[in-house]
């Protein structure tokens, strides 16, 4: 096997071994989009709870993955020297980031039949056409969460940055009106929502798949930057060990 | 040609020199233990030679590469251990082992090695489930799958059971008769006596010896004997002429050659006294103790 293919049997054997990550990446996204699309509890802004909620969920499976069970995984290798370790072998970094980024993917299409799987049970239609643009969003997605996870999964260590991400995980899971339309935040709330990388995502993908989305274009903006700026900054300010 | 060439390596840490210009190679087929007290550069220079951290001055050559530029051509040839962690908590030991063969491409059997290693029956064990020795020993695992022209091997007995240590200095012994430059950083003195073949010490970010076990103890030899606490070691040197000290409550050691006739004079001295001779060791100095000489030669 080569070298990249056995780097990403390894991420993607850990990942699907690891019980929490796939509580995080899997188990938990659907129990949000099964419980509040069957019970109308959510504010949704007048649309069908599972047309909203889908897209939302959608964005918060990428988020799941890119940014946090990435960014602890990462974080952990470091405190244990793994990173370290594989440096001294002929992986070389380039194949390692490529590895975590085909992992990533791997992990988010097993994600996305899942879920998109649920939802058309649940009587989700999304339009056929919109799936291009919903890929290229989910794309800016991956970028941008996975430079704002290895941020800090470059800096902290283990123990802190778990809990970091966790906790950015709950900021932008509500912040970001993933599954509570934004349109029911106060106003000051409302405006941060639109500059989180999870709302401009979730705004992308309901746009896309069906429902008009306002601020779109403003989304695809603030997406995109936040798809430059944070691998930049893990770039700049990851450290190895 | 020495595989590994140190000249003049200094490495810094912000304000702070922690390896001041230090020289020094290891030879292909030998094996050459790095000792020093903590904090006392051994590290930073190593991670100098694997092409992990940069140098603030100097020159390393390492199978005639420079690490810091040719780390890739490098890695190809190089098996490294570090003294703790370097593997997934969560993977199996089959699963790393296999990885790492893969990963050096060098048709390594992960099977054979595991089993070399002596790790067969916990395949399919993960590394947090495994004791301090065995993970040392998936560590060096994952070093030999590299079959390597260098290896850089931190602490690999640390916390290794007394089986596991022959394990282990069996194998390093093996790499390094095999034609393998062998680099062994560790405080287990006893470690270093048993298999190094040229020793290098370093104390406070310089090297302050470097030569053969043989070279090191030259012109040191002592006769090493335990006897009643009572002894007077004043009397003794007084008696005999020679430089004795006490270096336990029981324990003496006289600075002079194992000659049938120093042995005579002492075995009078104590037969004279009364006194009980057990446990006498004579001739070259212990390793230990040419490394507390030294040091506190340094010291003074």
């Amino acid at each position: 096997m080569s070298r990249l293919g056995s780097q990403v049997r390894t991420e993607v054997g850990l990942v699907v071994r690891n019980g929490e990550q796939l509580l995080l990446t899997l188990v938990i996204p659907v129990m949000l989009l099964v419980f509040f699309s069957l019970v109308d509890v959510l504010p949704t802004g007048g649309v069908d709870a599972v047309e909203f909620l889908a897209p939302g969920i959608l964005a918060l499976a990428v988020m799941s993955t890119a940014m946090v069970s990435l960014g602890i995984a990462t974080g952990f290798e470091r405190s244990y020297h793994v990173l370290k370790r594989l440096g001294t072998t002929p992986l070389g970094r380039p194949r390692l980031v490529a590895a975590k980024t085909l992992a990533v993917a791997a992990v988010e299409l097993v994600q996305f039949a899942v879920l998109i799987g649920v939802a058309a049970l649940l009587g989700w239609s999304p339009s056929a056409s919109g799936w291009l643009p919903a890929l290229g969003g989910v794309v800016l997605g991956t970028l941008a969460f996975s430079g704002i996870g290895l941020t800090l999964a470059g800096r902290l260590r283990g123990e802190i940055n778990l809990a970091a991400q966790n906790t950015l995980y709950l900021v932008l899971l509500l912040g970001g009106g993933l599954v509570i339309s934004v349109e029911e935040f106060p106003s000051a709330l409302r405006e941060t929502a639109r500059v989180l990388p999870s709302g401009a995502l979730a705004d992308i993908l309901r746009d896309s798949l069906g429902q008009s989305v306002e601020h779109v274009t403003t989304s695809w903006i603030v997406l995109g930057a936040w798809a430059v700026v944070g691998p930049l900054l893990a770039a700049a300010l990851f450290r190895w060990d | 040609m020495a595989a590994i060439e140190v000249t003049g390596l200094s490495v810094r840490y912000g304000e702070r020199e922690a390896v001041r210009g230090v020289s020094f190679s290891a030879a292909a087929g030998e094996v050459t233990a790095v000792l020093g007290p903590n904090g006392a550069g051994k590290t930073s220079t190593i991670e100098v030679c694997e092409g992990y951290r940069r140098a603030a001055a100097g020159q390393v050559r390492v199978l005639g590469l420079d690490p810091s530029t040719q780390q890739r051509l490098l890695s190809e040839r190089m098996g490294v251990m570090l003294q703790e962690g370097g593997v997934y908590p969560g993977a199996r030991v089959l699963d790393t082992v296999r990885h790492y063969c893969a990963l050096y491409g060098k048709g390594v059997d992960p099977v054979a090695l595991t089993a070399q290693v002596g790790l067969t029956e916990r395949s399919t064990s993960t590394w947090r489930r495994l004791s301090g020795g065995e993970r040392q020993r998936l560590s060096l695992a994952l070093a030999l799958a590299a079959r390597p022209e260098v290896a850089f091997l931190d602490e690999p007995t640390a916390g290794v059971d007394v089986h596991g240590r022959d394990t282990i200095r069996s194998i390093v012994r093996g790499l390094a008769d095999a034609g393998c430059a062998v680099v062994l950083a560790t405080h287990e003195l006893d470690e270093a006596e048993r298999l190094a073949d040229r020793v290098v010490i370093f104390d406070s970010g310089e090297i302050i010896a470097d030569g053969t076990l043989a070279e090191l103890r030259a012109g040191h030899d002592e006769i090493r004997f335990r006897s009643d606490p009572s002894l007077d070691v004043l009397a003794l040197a007084a008696d005999l002429g020679m430089v004795a000290s006490r270096v336990g409550p029981d324990e003496f050691v006289i600075d002079a050659p194992s000659t049938p006739r120093v042995m005579a004079l002492l075995a009078g001295w104590l037969a004279e006294r009364d006194l009980p001779l057990t446990d006498l060791r004579a001739g070259a100095q212990r390793l230990e103790d040419v490394f507390r000489r030294l040091l506190s030669e340094v010291e003074r």
